[in-house]
């Protein structure tokens, strides 16, 4: 349930689950993933469920995600760069 | 290894002004900051964003732009994208282990300036782990940093900056679906013996009534007093529920800012084991500071939100002062500026207890309903702690280890204020006497790989 106020002027390629996405230059992995509107970006180690960003600013850590194979990042830390490959954090990494 | 003079933690308004202040007194600094930009939160991205986003945003966003030019020509080492995960006095300073992609690394300084600024206060109400809940903050952020904005959020809680991103939505021709504000009526009654205090520091009212305007001329609802508050959802957000004086309310949406005031973030203070006391009409900690910003460690100074809440306008106030006193420290005349700034940070501080007593925290929020989840990593809920606090946990550091709160990737930053506030609730105590976490590093998470190739002599 995000939208761009902005047109992409230097568009940056990577993958979310496989899936082709396309974000700005210099944003973070999360705010590129609640573009695309991506609704859960992991599920808890505890009970499972679905999670998404709450903070944005590092200091919740429901956003993690893994990056090109390394998992616990902080989406909303990480620049996004082209060619990355993100995926969902299941549980603990 | 070289050591500098002067270390800071956070290039916010108080670290970049602080960095600005100690280079043009001759000082070697080094400031490191996690994001890959400097601006911190409240200036997040400004050497990026467009300039129509910055017009949107307004004057108080757009105030950072020199700032970060100044910083950005001082002459300050910057390490951009570095995470402290430890510091260690070693006698003569500090020695600060940070980690950045290409692994982790030391460096040395007499002095060190913590300014790591705020939290948002934890606001643990039903359902706020589902997607599509997030921090008032968050929202704002996503707007600073990628122009990116929430499809007609409701704003629950209170503060001013419920009605700023309001009033930043509204400009960028996306208002936010309503606010539903937490401040019961006596709030104001209460508040208004601090108005005449708050008079001096008249810009923040006008300000706030200029919102408050634009925010009712753009026909954006504000319900008061709201109670039993509800994020609904199977696996997001659906519905925000509440009452507000005495009707119940259910408004649709996928998105839900929380906001009800920010807190100092203690992580670094808490580690170097600074002395902290309770701030009641902030509720939160706050470490003890002298005139200057030094904390009970000598040398460590902390400036900006992280020792009180004040705003940017005394967060970059305080970063120049601390950095006056370390140069006057480094062997310096006093600078005649430091009675100025002094001045100047008293007059910014009148409108506080205006403000702290209007827009109190959540009742709701503060002591959470038996099911509520406080700790959002480790799933622990409201009823867990208060039953640990009865059976056998006088301290959040005996709950932390019966619950494992505190131990998730967070360590405790979403949590520690809640299972305090729950214990002193439970025993009578006051949050001085029943504590906080103990923080121990590594203050962010670090990969076995990370900590085995740690070279601890190189900078």
């Amino acid at each position: 349930m995000y939208t761009r106020s902005e047109p992409v002027t230097t568009p940056v390629h990577f993958t979310f689950e496989g899936r082709p996405m396309q974000a700005q230059a210099g944003e973070t992995v999360a705010a590129a993933l609640l573009a695309g509107n991506v609704g859960a970006f992991r599920d808890t180690p505890v009970s499972g469920t679905a999670r998404a960003p709450y903070c944005m600013m590092g200091t919740c850590f429901e956003c993690l995600v893994t990056i090109d194979g390394r998992p616990n990042r902080q989406a909303c830390m990480t620049e996004i760069r082209e060619g990355m490959a993100v995926t969902r954090q299941k549980g603990a990494a | 290894m070289s050591r500098k003079d002067l270390c800071i933690v956070g290039a916010g308004p108080a670290g970049m002004a602080a960095a600005v202040a100690a280079r043009q007194n001759g000082l070697s600094v080094t400031v490191l900051d996690e994001a890959p930009r400097p601006g911190g939160q409240i200036y997040r991205d400004i050497t990026r964003a467009p300039q129509q986003r910055q017009a949107l945003l307004g004057p108080d966003y757009r105030a950072g732009a020199g700032l970060a030019q100044a910083f950005a020509q001082s002459g300050s080492v910057h390490l951009a994208g570095a995470s402290v995960w430890h510091i260690e006095e070693d006698g003569a300073g500090f020695v600060l282990s940070y980690s950045t992609d290409e692994g982790s690394r030391v460096v040395e300084a007499n002095a060190l300036i913590v300014a790591t600024g705020a939290l948002e206060r934890p606001m643990p109400l039903p359902g706020w782990t589902l997607p599509g809940v997030t921090t008032t903050g968050a929202l704002q952020i996503l707007m600073k940093s990628a122009g990116v904005l929430a499809e007609s959020p409701v704003l629950v809680g209170c503060g001013p900056l419920q009605l700023l991103l309001a009033a930043q939505l509204v400009a960028a021709g996306r208002p936010p679906r309503a606010i539903v504000e937490t401040v019961p009526a006596e709030n104001m009654r209460r508040a208004l013996k601090h108005l005449p205090r708050a008079l001096r520091g008249a810009g923040y009212l006008v300000k706030g009534a200029g919102l408050l305007a634009r925010l009712r001329r753009a026909g954006v609802p504000i319900y008061r007093d709201a109670r039993d508050i509800v994020l609904e959802g199977e696996d997001r957000l659906e519905a925000v529920s509440f009452r507000s004086r005495g009707r119940a309310h259910r408004i649709e949406t996928g998105s839900a800012g929380l906001h009800h005031g920010v807190v100092p973030n203690p992580q670094v203070t808490r580690l170097m084991r600074c002395e902290h006391r309770w701030h009641d009409s902030q509720r939160a900690f706050v470490p003890v500071c002298d005139a200057y910003g030094e904390s009970s460690v000598p040398g460590l100074f902390v400036a900006g939100d992280g020792a009180g809440i004040r705003g940017a306008r005394s967060a970059a106030l305080a970063g120049r002062l601390a950095a006056l006193r370390v140069a006057e420290r480094a062997g310096q005349a006093a600078s005649p500026e430091i009675a100025k700034l002094r001045r100047a940070l008293a007059r910014d501080a009148a409108v506080r207890p205006f403000l702290e007593t209007l827009y109190a925290p959540c009742a709701q929020a503060l002591s959470p309903a038996e099911d509520t989840l406080v700790c959002r990593c480790e799933e622990v809920t409201a009823g867990q702690v208060r039953a640990a606090a009865k059976a056998h946990a006088p301290g959040p550091n005996q709950v932390k280890s019966f619950l494992r709160t505190g131990m998730g990737p967070c360590q405790g930053r979403v949590c520690g204020l809640a299972v305090t506030a729950l214990l002193a609730e439970s025993s009578g105590r006051s949050p001085d006497e029943t504590g906080y976490f103990r923080i121990r590093p590594p203050l962010k998470p670090l990969s076995l790989s990370e900590l085995a190739e740690f070279v601890p002599d190189e900078e």
